[in-house]
Formats: structure tokens, sequence, C-alpha cells
């Protein structure tokens, strides 16, 4: 792993955000009003990058499956709640945080495993060197994958109420009447993924792929890795997208094929 | 005629949080019309029986219960057509069935030429004619008809009503919102009153066609 690999010290961290403390200068100087959030976000995002690497230090070295399993709920907690904070309409009550949420788990968990027992194999199976990094990868793609087909669809059903019901009205099934509005949330999970597929390599290179060739990996070798992982992610997501707007539509009517708008709340941002 | 059911919609308790317990029975060839003030349940009651929103009570179609049909079957007999029509796709033809009666119900209605058209250029009026096409399409035992000629002009009143006309020398069942006064009269309807929910018979007429 280390052929090739560079060390930074803290200093080299520290003279690399001078462009970053200049944009700040720039800001002031115009009158932006961008410095407050600028430098807050950078600060924010050291304290956490800072407090993951420790974490994660003493996870691995400690390399107990419970630690490695309570990062796993840690993260699983987070994305599930940001599934539910950027959805406009939400399915009330349990439903609400927890069909997206679970999609996206079962899909995530499934293909992570299967990848570490599968391929890469490391040993132990669940040794959290590789677990983590996998599983958030997968985790976070699946979370904006998942999140971005359930607030379309649950957008387009409540503008959409008036053509799905008159579908409904000329005797077509539920799955037939939302049919259209499925499409299009289909459509709009699987966008950023396949967006990803399609740029990746010719554009940027994908992080996890640049972070390799840094640490002195074989660029080849660090590709078929990056394979590897975006098979994975597109497996991921398609599998968390479809089963949560499939549940949801399953939520969102009921077995005398009515449209059931009265268990979607909230549109506050609209 | 032993044994045989004169065709009949037969409403018992129907009932949602917002309207009823109504009762009311419609027979072969028959027009009710229904006329209340805004908010009082008149688009709510012919969601209820299409069951389009949760009821209490029962609904029966010549004796054969609601429950017994499979709720997109029920709708093909018992056809809801709202005020304001849905329109899924951009092409107008998309939402019809190609039968060899969709020419002459267009032309009956005035829009002979309506399947070439986009939906995004159709005017109110036409939506509505072209909505009641597409729910006669599907040839329903019963019609529910919330203002079908609010929008129109007197001459597609004209038309629109003759239709109707025909729907019920052919013994089709008319349950009919309006806030036309001289509608119901023109179709020999029964007319009835809603008012907070409650269904009362306005008592008017009871002609003959």
């Amino acid at each position: 792993m280390s052929s090739g690999y560079q060390a930074l010290s803290y200093l080299d961290i520290v003279a690399a955000s001078v462009f970053l403390i200049l944009n700040a200068v720039f800001s002031i100087v115009l009158r932006l009003g961008l410095t407050k959030t600028l430098i807050v976000s950078a600060l924010r995002m050291t304290v956490q990058l800072l407090l993951v690497g420790l974490v994660l230090k003493a996870i691995f070295q400690s390399g107990a499956i419970y630690w490695t399993l309570a990062a796993v709920a840690v993260m699983a907690v987070f994305a599930g709640r940001e599934i539910w904070a950027r959805q406009d309409r939400r399915l009330t009550g349990f439903w609400g945080p927890g069909l997206g949420a679970g999609a996206m788990l079962l899909a995530g968990i499934m293909v992570t495993v299967y990848a570490l027992a599968g391929q890469i194999r490391p040993d132990p199976v669940w040794s959290p060197q590789y677990a983590l990094p996998l599983f958030g990868m997968i985790l976070g793609n699946t979370m904006t994958g998942v999140s971005l087909g359930l607030d379309t669809l649950h957008t387009s059903l409540f503008r959409g109420k008036r053509d799905v019901e008159a579908q409904l009205l000329l005797g077509c099934s539920r799955w037939d009447a939302t049919r259209p509005v499925v499409r299009q949330a289909l459509r709009s999970g699987f966008t950023p993924i396949i967006n990803a597929m399609a740029a990746t390599g010719v554009v940027s290179l994908p992080g996890m792929m640049t972070g390799q060739i840094l640490s002195g990996v074989d660029p080849q070798e660090a590709v078929k890795y990056q394979l590897l992982i975006m098979f994975l992610i597109g497996g991921a997501t398609g599998l968390g997208v479809l089963g949560s707007v499939f549940g949801s539509i399953a939520r969102l009517t009921d077995s005398r094929h009515r449209l059931r708008l009265d268990r979607l709340s909230g549109g506050q941002k609209s | 005629m032993v044994g045989e059911v004169l065709p009949v919609l037969k409403i018992e308790h129907l009932a949602t949080p917002l309207i009823g317990p109504i009762d009311l029975e419609l027979e072969a060839g028959s027009c009710t019309a229904v006329s209340g003030p805004s908010g009082a349940g008149k688009s709510l009651l012919l969601r209820a029986i299409s069951d389009l929103d949760e009821s209490t009570g029962s609904v029966s179609l010549n004796g054969k219960s609601r429950e017994a049909y499979s709720a997109p079957d029920w709708r093909k007999h018992v056809a809801y057509i709202p005020a304001e029509s849905g329109w899924w796709a951009d092409r107008v033809k998309d939402h019809f069935k190609d039968t060899p009666e969709l020419n002459d119900l267009l032309n009956t209605v005035g829009l002979p030429d309506a399947m070439d058209w986009q939906v995004s250029r159709l005017s109110t009026g036409e939506r509505q004619r072209l909505a009641l096409v597409r729910a006669l399409q599907l040839n329903p035992d019963v019609l529910l008809l919330d203002e079908p000629t609010s929008a129109l002009d007197p001459p597609s009143v004209e038309r629109v009503e003759g239709v109707l006309k025909h729907q019920l020398a052919d013994g089709k069942m008319l349950l009919l919102v309006s806030h036309d006064p001289e509608q119901p009269k023109r179709l020999g309807a029964r007319h009835m009153h809603i008012t907070a929910g409650k269904l009362t018979d306005a008592a008017v007429m009871e002609s003959a066609q």
C-alpha cells in the first residue's frame, strides 16, 4: 500500500487552507456576505473529519465486531434521518421515517455483506477497515436515491391527484393508475447514479480511485476496485429506490384501489 | 319477470366522516338531480358512491353489493365524472380506447377531430365533454355526473343533454349534480337537495320523461 505514499503533516493541511482563507478575505472586501457561512462550514468540516479520523482509528485498532456494528448503526440512523428530512411531503406515522430507512438499509446491508463475503473477503469478514468505508459509500448513494425517489413520488402524487383518480375512475388498478408518477419517481431516484456512471473517469476520477492512486496503488488495481464499488452502489441504489417507491405506493393506495393522500403530510417548503 | 331484479342502484346509510347517512334509490332509465350550496357534500356523495372515498353503509347494483365487485370493476359499472377532469398524457387520444363507437360519441358532443389534439390546448368545456365521452366508452349502468355542463355554451349544453337523454332511454341511471335549476326539468329528473351532508327530497316535481 505504501510504495509511493507521501504522508502529510498538520502544517501542510493549514497551508492548503490558504486559498480558502483568501476567498473569505475577498468576500469581506467585496461584501458578498459569504464569509460567515464559508468559515463556519470549513470549521465544521475540519472538526467532523478530525473526530471521524479518531473514531475510525480506535475502531480499526480494537477490531471488535460490536464497535463495527455500533458505527454501522450510527451511520444508519444519520442516513435514515437525512432521507426523512429531504422529503417535502412524507408518509404519516411510523412509515414516514421507517419506509425510506428500511428500504435503504435492506438494500445497503444486503449488497455490502454480499461484497464483503463474496469478492473483497477480508479476514475477518467484518473487518472495520473494509466494512465501514464500503458500507458508507453504498449507504450514502442509496440514501440520495431513496430520498429523491420518495420526494418526487410524493410531490407528483399530491400535484397529480386528479390525474391518478381519473384513471382509477376509468377502471384502472392502483398500480396502472400510478404508473406515470412511479416512472417519474424511479427516474429521479436513478438519475444521480446513472450520471455518475456516465461521467466517471472522463470528467473526473472518482474520489475513492483518486485516493488509492495517491496512496500508491497501481491505477489498474484502483480501477478494478472502483468498478466493483460502482456496481455495488448502482445495485444497492436501484434496489433501495424500487423498494421504497413501490412500498410508498402500497401505503398511499388501498385494497379498494383508492388514492390515500390522507396518509401523506407536510408540504411546508412549497 | 319472476326472480328477475329490476336494474337499480340502491344506497343505504351511506356515510363518510363528512356526509350522510344517505339513502337513495336509482331506477333504470331514471334521472336524479342533486343541488345544494357549495361545501354541502355534493361531490363527496358522488366520490363515496364510486368508492373513491372510504365510506360505511351499503351500495348495491342490481342486488349485487359493491364489495362483491373489485373496485375497478365497480367503477366501470358506476362511472363518476368529476367536475374537473384529469388528463395524464400529453395527447388527447392516449386517454381513449379505440372502440367502434368512439367516433359517434365524439360527433354527438360536437368534437369530431379531438383525437388529433394536445391536452394542453383543450378548453375547460372541451375537457368536460371529452371526459364524458371517455366515461361513456365504458358503457356504465350508472352515471354520476358532477356539473356536466357548467363550462359549456348553450349549443353544447343541448348536445350533452341530448347524449344524457339518450342514455336514459337506454335504461341507464343518472345521478346529476347541477346548479342550473332548469336542467333537472329538461332531463325529467327527480330533484333532491343536499345540505350539510344530508339528502332531502326537494319535492318540487316528479315528472315523467
